[in-house]
């Protein structure tokens, strides 16, 4: 790790004043569970540390007329034990349930989840986030098995390594960043986004802006399902989050998400419209994950993430309508 | 000559109890300190620079930027301009610092101009492999072409895998090394204590004797921790180049899973014929595996069933650009057992035939069949096999199938040459003294248990002196020679020493030694327990002598009180989510045959701990090399797969405690009961989902794969 300055402001207004437009130079912690690797790693050097941790502007869960409102520093395991989240939004708490272990929980944040970069293991040893090496494109032709089966037709073949960003799209929430020089909501659909070269980032923030809260519609049948190799400590080979807008037990509209099969966590429009109108069944759930993944184009190692996907979905639309 | 054999079966008051591990109080309160944990105040931090290229000669190297960053004590380059880098992860060169970030600095500055070179990192399709495969030539016994062309035979043909899995103890390696002008303190993680002063010693061209060795406590070895190694010797250069402080060097988690040593994969197209009843006619094999750049990684088969009439093998090894293999507990063995056991399953399938009446069939072509006869009937037993057993593929109607499968194991054993020395104190205190390691299978214990029955003593009362080697000298801790090696020895010397002890005494109680004997703290007659004396009170009549008494076993004269060559059975019970192609381990049996048992409940522990391995390396453990950067992808934790608690299931040990086995004496059990568990586990996959997977690790990608007829 190289050398860093420490800031640890008090207020949000000083800690945006920290920030900098230059692309890493200086970087914001907050549960740290990523960026310290990859400092360890030399894949980010920055100048600067700020801790924003402590900053009272960016905790709590709080809930309001149309929604509930989460700070960008609210821990998994805050998300896990708040009752109202339970109750309404169980999708959020079951994806914020699949994270590694209790103790990345108890750092991991909500802000940092949104934020951080993919798990790719080309980008991690030092290939950059379109894995290159000599202008080749590493992925296609090399271990691919965790990597993109939607959105993959280059340069981009990662997956997007949120564990919220799925439930939260399809929740239809609103990402508030914020920067000295004001604020701005961005759709969750939009706040990630697919880089087309190396300067571009994962997510639609400037260096210089952070991410302070959520503000999550409720009012929805939802769940999450999440395929994951081992019980805990591993990364999902495929999520689905599914968000059903329902008259009785007909579905009036669905939004259904899949994460960690795309570089952005991919909404399968075309499960929603099978679903519209319709009760959920096995029969239907199966349905509209098949339609879902009539796009995919596996790699030559991940064939097995479409069927994944498809079974993800299913079980996802089948817990939402459960009890 | 006293006698030394164990006491009969019925007659043992500490051999043979369930007593929790000694030292299991100090490890998981970490009082236990581990050369990991060596702290000083004077202490220097060494690193090492490793190569990033698979294949690559050495242009130059410039050491300057490192030598001049203050806080850096030695800078020393491994290789040389010209060498040829054979692998990812090679030593290039090495740091001390007064601090580990200015150690990792120092490793930053150092430049290296690499002339890349063409490599090969994979070797699963043959037909890449090229002139870097090499055929070792066949053998053959009978005529196999015959058998499997006749009317009557049933033959089934496959192609099976097992990949390349690397050493990942939670302690990696590396030790601590102080060398100044007066000797050479060494502080290894190191399964031979005994035995690494010596090795460091060749390497220094320095005299073993002025080399002191310790270690307490290890974190895990598994057959990768016997020599001083490179790293251990640049770490004594660093020292001395240092003026002497001591230098800790141990490996990065990258470089350990890179260099610390791997097992061989196992590649095979394996042919087996068969009569109609079973009896297996024809074994035919074409393997292939790789275990770095020296090749290596020749498996036994056909295993166990060597004496199928009819045999054709051929096996070549692949030299491939990584890492070094290394002794990974039971070399050779999983993957033998994966291939054979694999192979049989699916001619039971074809024959319609439960596979445990397959093996009974044909256990007189091994070499204890009366041994896996009684076995097989008791692993069906604890795992319900009758009741949960289905032919392939026809279980549970439902996405998620219940299967059951088994496999087969053997292994050596015995005891290596080993000294051992008992004091008995006029104070009536005892100490043992030897020169082994307990590498976390209870060593320690045993060796307390062994003095404790042997002086007719509590296991408290033994004070137990190892893990350096001015001691007297023990073997290194491989191939399961441990315990028997070192109970004997601890026998001899106990007895030799309480052969004196009576000596002493005897006229005292105006009788001859040989009518006394030692129990429950006391020496008495043997017959007539009611004259006798305490312990403390025998003792004391030794005035100001204390006996010391040495005893030693000879690897290849155990004199009846150890012994080798083992068999189990291991039984498989796993749930298959057939949409996602998930394995869940419902439970495991292991049926072992470890001759006379000195601790159950360790034994029943190093069994536990064979299976988790056998599991972590059948659902998801495997090295992932990429074939164009010739680089591993998976050198950590996160994407080196290891199961975890949840993933393990459980585990049903069974130990044959019988007096047929008791009377064998003492047999290792840190390698048997690790070789099955692939096997096993593979086949109750098949037996779950009605094909083979034939390839392992079992993760969704390859059980999805062979579910929907894909080449995974």
């Amino acid at each position: 790790m190289e050398n860093f300055a420490y800031a640890s402001p008090a207020t949000l207004q000083e800690a945006l004043g920290l920030l900098s437009t230059k692309p890493g130079e200086v970087q914001p912690l907050a549960g740290g569970t990523d960026l310290i690797s990859m400092m360890k790693e030399h894949l980010v050097t920055p100048r600067l540390i700020v801790n924003i941790k402590q900053i009272k502007e960016l905790g709590g869960i709080t809930s309001g007329k149309y929604g509930v409102r989460i700070g960008s520093m609210v821990t998994f395991d805050d998300l896990m034990e708040n009752a109202l989240l339970r109750k309404s939004l169980p999708s959020l708490v079951e994806a914020a349930r699949g994270v590694a272990s209790p103790q990345i929980r108890n750092m991991g944040t909500v802000g940092g989840d949104l934020c951080q970069r993919p798990r790719c293991w080309y980008f991690r040893q030092g290939y950059g986030v379109l894995a290159m090496d000599n202008n080749k494109a590493l992925v296609p032709d090399g271990e691919n098995r965790y990597h993109a089966i939607l959105n993959n037709n280059g340069p981009a073949f990662f997956v997007s390594p949120s564990s919220l960003g799925p439930a939260l799209v399809a929740l239809g929430a609103t990402v508030r960043v914020v920067s000295a020089s004001g604020s701005r909501d961005i759709a969750a659909d939009k706040f990630f986004v697919t880089p087309l070269n190396e300067s571009m980032r994962e997510v639609a923030i400037q260096p210089n802006e952070l991410v302070s809260e959520i503000h999550v519609p409720i009012g929805t049948r939802n769940a999450t399902y999440e395929v994951r190799h081992k019980t805990a400590l591993d990364w999902p080979l495929a999520t689905a989050s599914v968000a059903l807008k329902m008259n009785g037990s007909t579905v009036t509209s669905a939004r259904v998400v899949l994460g960690h099969v795309a570089p952005t966590p991919f909404e399968a429009t075309a499960a929603d419209k099978v679903l519209a109108g319709k009760g959920i069944t096995e029969e239907v759930a199966t349905q509209a994950a098949k339609q879902a993944l009539m796009d995919a184009t596996p790699l030559s190692q991940n064939a097995y993430k479409v069927q994944l996907a498809r079974v993800a979905i299913k079980r996802a639309l089948l817990e939402a309508v459960k009890g | 000559m006293p006698d030394y054999s164990w006491p009969p079966m019925n007659d043992r008051r500490v051999i043979g109890k369930r007593i929790s591990r000694l030292d299991g109080g100090a490890k998981s309160s970490g009082r236990a300190k581990y050369a990991s944990d060596f702290y000083r105040k004077d202490l220097l931090f060494g690193m090492l620079l490793t190569s990033p290229h698979a294949h690559a000669k050495i242009v130059s190297i410039n050491l300057d930027d490192a030598k001049s960053l203050k806080g850096v004590t030695a800078v020393r380059a491994i290789a040389a301009p010209g060498d040829e880098i054979q692998w990812e992860g090679a030593e290039i060169a090495a740091v001390a610092a007064t601090s580990e970030e200015i150690a990792r600095d120092a490793i930053r500055n150092i430049k290296v101009e690499y002339q890349v070179l063409p490599h090969l990192v994979k070797e699963e399709d043959l037909s890449k492999a090229g002139p870097r495969a090499k055929a070792a030539g066949e053998q053959v016994t009978g005529d196999p072409d015959k058998a499997f062309q006749d009317a009557d035979a049933v033959v089934v043909e496959g192609f099976y895998g097992i990949p390349v899995l690397t050493h990942c103890c939670l302690e990696s390696h590396g030790n601590v090394v102080e060398w100044r002008q007066d000797g050479l303190n060494l502080w290894p993680s190191t399964q031979n204590v005994s035995g690494i002063g010596g090795d460091l010693a060749t390497s220094l061209k320095y005299p073993a004797g002025k080399i002191k060795v310790e270690m307490d406590y290890i974190g895990g070895g598994f057959g990768s921790k016997f020599a001083a190694d490179r790293w251990g010797v640049e770490t004594a250069y660093l020292s001395q180049m240092s003026g002497g402080r001591p230098v800790k060097l141990m490996l990065e988690r990258r470089d350990e899973l890179m260099i610390g040593g791997n097992r061989p994969s196992g590649f095979a197209k394996i042919k087996v014929a068969a009569k109609k009843d079973g009896t297996i006619t024809a074994w035919q094999s074409e393997s292939w595996a790789t275990g770095g750049i020296g090749g290596g990684g020749s498996p036994p088969l056909p295993y166990v069933f060597t004496e199928i009439p009819n045999k054709r093998m051929s096996h070549s090894a692949v030299a491939t650009n990584t890492g070094g293999v290394r002794a990974w507990r039971a070399p050779n063995h999983p993957q033998a057992s994966y291939l054979t056991c694999s192979a049989l399953e699916d001619l039971a399938a074809k024959l319609k035939m439960d596979p445990v009446d397959l093996f009974m069939k044909n256990l007189e072509v091994t070499a204890r069949a009366d041994t896996y006869r009684a076995q097989l009937v008791k692993a069906s037993e604890l795992i319900e096999w009758k009741k949960n057993w289905h032919q392939r593929g026809e279980g549970d109607p439902g996405p998620v199938k219940r299967g059951l499968g088994l496999a087969i194991n053997t292994w050596g054993g015995g005891g290596h040459t080993s000294q051992c020395r008992t004091i008995i104190n006029p104070d009536g205190s005892v100490q043992i003294e030897i020169g082994s390691q307990d590498v976390g299978s209870g060593t320690r214990t045993v060796i307390t248990q062994v003095a404790a029955e042997t002086l007719g003593l509590p296991v408290g009362s033994v004070q137990l002196v190892m893990g350096n080697n001015s001691l007297p000298p023990s073997g290194p801790s491989g191939g399961s020679t441990t315990v028997g090696g070192v109970s004997s020895s601890t026998r001899k010397s106990s007895v030799n020493a309480l052969n004196k002890l009576l000596e002493t005494v005897a006229p005292v109680m105006g009788v001859q030694p040989e009518q006394l004997k030692a129990v429950d703290g006391r020496i008495q007659m043997k017959d007539n327990p009611s004259k006798s004396m305490t312990w403390q009170a025998a003792c004391a009549k030794l005035g100001t002598n204390k006996i010391s008494e040495m005893g030693a076993n000879d690897q290849r004269k155990p004199e009846g009180l150890n012994s080798s060559g083992v068999g189990g059975i291991q039984m498989a019970d796993v749930s298959v989510d057939t949409e996602t192609g998930i394995v869940k381990m419902n439970r495991f049996v292991a049926v072992q045959d470890v001759g006379l048992v000195v601790n159950p409940k360790l034994a029943d522990s190093q069994i536990h701990g064979a299976v988790i391995m056998g599991i972590c390396g059948a659902l998801m453990e495997e090295r992932v090399m990429d074939a164009y950067t010739g680089r591993m992808l998976n050198p950590d934790m996160e994407f080196y797969k290891l199961a975890g608690i949840g993933d393990i299931g459980e585990i049903i040990s069974h130990l044959d405690i019988t007096p047929e086995h008791d009377k064998r004496g003492v047999i290792g059990l840190g390698e048997p009961p690790a070789i099955g568990v692939v096997a096993a586990i593979a086949n109750a996959v098949a037996n779950a989902i009605g094909v083979r997977v034939p390839r392992v690790p079992l993760t969704p990608m390859h059980v999805l794969a062979a579910l929907e007829g894909r080449n995974a």
